[in-house]
């Protein structure tokens, strides 16, 4: 039982964080048509300067260094977006293959910087305790990240469904020439949506630090689990990638607890599944 | 002028076993192994539209499979080419039966998803695979008796090979099929309503590109006599895709040139830098920024140009 429950409070934190990680991703696909392969390597950046960070000053507080990590990364991703992504407006496949490249060149680039050694984020000091419910004991930090998924994932409803941005956001996801006809400057629209889900993805990246630890390759190996998110819950919408992240999460974890060696495969059938009957995914709205 | 091209070129492939040493012939197989790997990978982006991500699975599926059998099973190496063969056309026809249920972007996350499946299972399957210590103490074949161990005769071997799928690509693509195949691309609605089928036409291309792949990954565990999980990484496909697209996706000599090119770029740059990934980074930004159509339809439109202003 005990087995049961703590892997299943492990699959939830894991769901957070991929949710942190996909829902930028698949806002940015919905959005700009654009596969952004650099979406794995912002989430390890920011793990990076998590660690960086939280290690060189002890009293440090991990939401302000999640804070500051999601706006540096953030902040390079509008750079990127700005001086290459949108040069290549009329060239898909390039845009997809500049992407690429960057994550090879941010991964290298943390390489070089921090070493081949994975580096662990220490846990919050306050969040260290166990928390115990019903006799069963929960490690708390896990707890806080799933709260925390579920916050951004409220914030972000309100932002898309409430706001006139939002509104505006919609417009460009679901037809972007009329929504530039009607005087919506779309391409101010990508640099925001763009940073925004750098920035989530960055943050997330901080917050995944004490569960994942910073190591190169952390990219490499998030990166599929947002594509998966987000072709299972579907492209540009928000509850797929809510719902998608917590079914790998809970697929990725369980397979990897019961059968380790063939965990990479069982991730993948929810996914051919829904291909095979879903090709726009569980709630997508737009074909990929 | 085309004999003349045709002359240099034979000439440039069949002289350097005569007088180069043998890094330099080494350097050379390894040429012709990317080369078919880029050209069954250019099947799909440049004639058939279909931007694979996770071609390196062919390869390493191919490798694997020959690097597993003849090693640990005890199989002859004519048998374990067969089955490796065989069991990477079928992969392939699997994975095109998942990744063309969609077009575009979507096809390029699935292939980019599954080929990471298979480089997971590689890493992680260590009982199987042996993780990543790779694959060890290979042999090479004896085609009819004969040692391949030296560089000439691999180079030699390989180049055989690569002719022979040269030739048979580009029998494919000049075809009626290959036609049909372009016409997908380019007018998937209009080929349909001529009453072709373009998810059948799709997904034979993405199976024949695969065994061609196969075939490179074949060549390629014979010549390292070693297999790695990192021959089938993103980075080993995005290798292939660079090559692709460097040299000009859609023609057939473009593939050669960008894969040679890479190639020598990671030779020679590893000898003075250790960034490579970094530097594959810049690349691919610089050719996609500077010279998105590719090296060869590039030079071909300047010597047209020049033809034309000489007249």
């Amino acid at each position: 039982m005990q087995f049961w429950i703590i892997q299943g409070l492990n699959s939830l934190s894991l769901g957070g964080l991929l949710f942190l990680l996909s829902s930028g991703f698949s806002l940015i696909f919905g959005l700009m048509r654009l596969a952004n392969l650099t979406h794995g390597a912002f989430f390890m950046l920011g793990t990076y300067f998590g660690a960086a960070a939280l290690r060189s000053y002890s009293g440090l507080n991990i939401w302000v260094t999640a804070l500051g990590a999601g706006i540096a990364v953030a902040a390079i991703g509008g750079l990127f977006e700005r001086m290459v992504l949108t040069r290549l407006k009329t060239n898909p496949l390039g845009q997809v293959l500049v992407t690429l490249g960057m994550s090879f060149i941010i991964s290298d680039a943390c390489l070089m910087l921090w070493g081949g050694d994975p580096i662990p984020v220490p846990t919050p000091q306050s969040l260290q305790s166990p928390t115990r419910v019903y006799g069963f004991v929960f490690p708390t930090y896990r707890l806080v990240l799933v709260g925390c998924a579920i916050g951004v994932a409220i914030v972000l409803y309100f932002l898309l469904e409430r706001t006139r941005l939002g509104a505006m956001i919609r417009a460009g996801v679901d037809d972007r020439q009329m929504a530039r006809a009607v005087g919506i400057p779309v391409s101010n629209l990508f640099t925001v949506v763009f940073c925004l889900g750098a920035g989530i993805a960055g943050a997330g990246g901080v917050l995944g630090g004490p569960l994942l630890s910073a190591y190169p390759g952390l990219d490499a190996d998030m990166l599929p689990l947002a594509l998966i998110v987000v072709i299972l819950g579907g492209i540009g919408s928000l509850l797929g990638a809510f719902i998608g992240s917590f079914v790998v999460g809970f697929t990725y974890t369980f397979g990897t607890a019961l059968f380790p060696e063939l965990a990479y495969i069982i991730l993948f059938l929810p996914m051919i599944f829904v291909i095979a009957f879903r090709p726009q995914g569980l709630f997508g709205r737009v074909g990929a | 002028m085309k004999w003349i091209g045709i002359t240099l070129i034979a000439a440039s492939l069949l002289l350097p076993p005569l007088f180069a040493g043998d890094f330099y012939i080494n350097l050379a197989s390894q040429i012709l192994i990317a080369a078919i790997f880029a050209l069954s990978l250019n099947l799909l982006v440049g004639f058939g539209g279909m931007t694979s991500l996770g071609h390196a699975s062919y390869l390493g599926v191919a490798a694997y499979i020959s690097a597993l059998l003849t090693s640990r099973y005890g199989f002859g190496h004519g048998t374990a080419a067969i089955i490796s063969i065989v069991g990477t056309t079928a992969t392939a026809a699997l994975f095109g039966v998942i990744a063309l249920r969609t077009t575009g972007l979507g096809f390029l996350m699935i292939t980019l998803a599954l080929s990471q499946v298979l480089w997971g299972l590689a890493y992680r399957m260590s009982n199987v695979t042996n993780g990543d210590n790779g694959i060890a103490g290979l042999t090479r074949p004896t085609p009819f008796g004969i040692s391949l161990d030296s560089a000439a005769s691999f180079y030699w071997f390989a180049l055989l090979v690569a002719t022979f799928a040269c030739l048979m690509m580009t029998i494919f693509v000049s075809s009626a099929f290959g036609s049909s195949l372009k016409g997908v691309r380019d007018q998937p609605r209009r080929m349909a309503a001529l009453g072709f089928n373009p998810w059948m036409i799709r997904w034979i291309t993405f199976t024949y590109a695969g065994l061609w792949g196969g075939v490179s990954g074949l060549l390629y565990v014979y010549y390292n006599k070693y297999i790695h999980p990192t021959s089938l990484s993103t980075t080993s496909s995005a290798e292939a895709l660079l090559g692709v697209i460097a040299g000009g996706s859609g023609t057939l000599g473009g593939p050669v040139v960008g894969a040679a090119l890479v190639l020598l770029l990671k030779n020679y740059a590893s000898a003075y830098i250790e960034r490579w990934n970094m530097l594959l980074g810049l690349v691919f930004l610089f050719i996609v920024l500077v010279m998105p159509r590719g090296i060869v339809p590039g030079v071909s439109s300047l010597t047209a140009a020049l033809r034309d202003e000489s007249r």
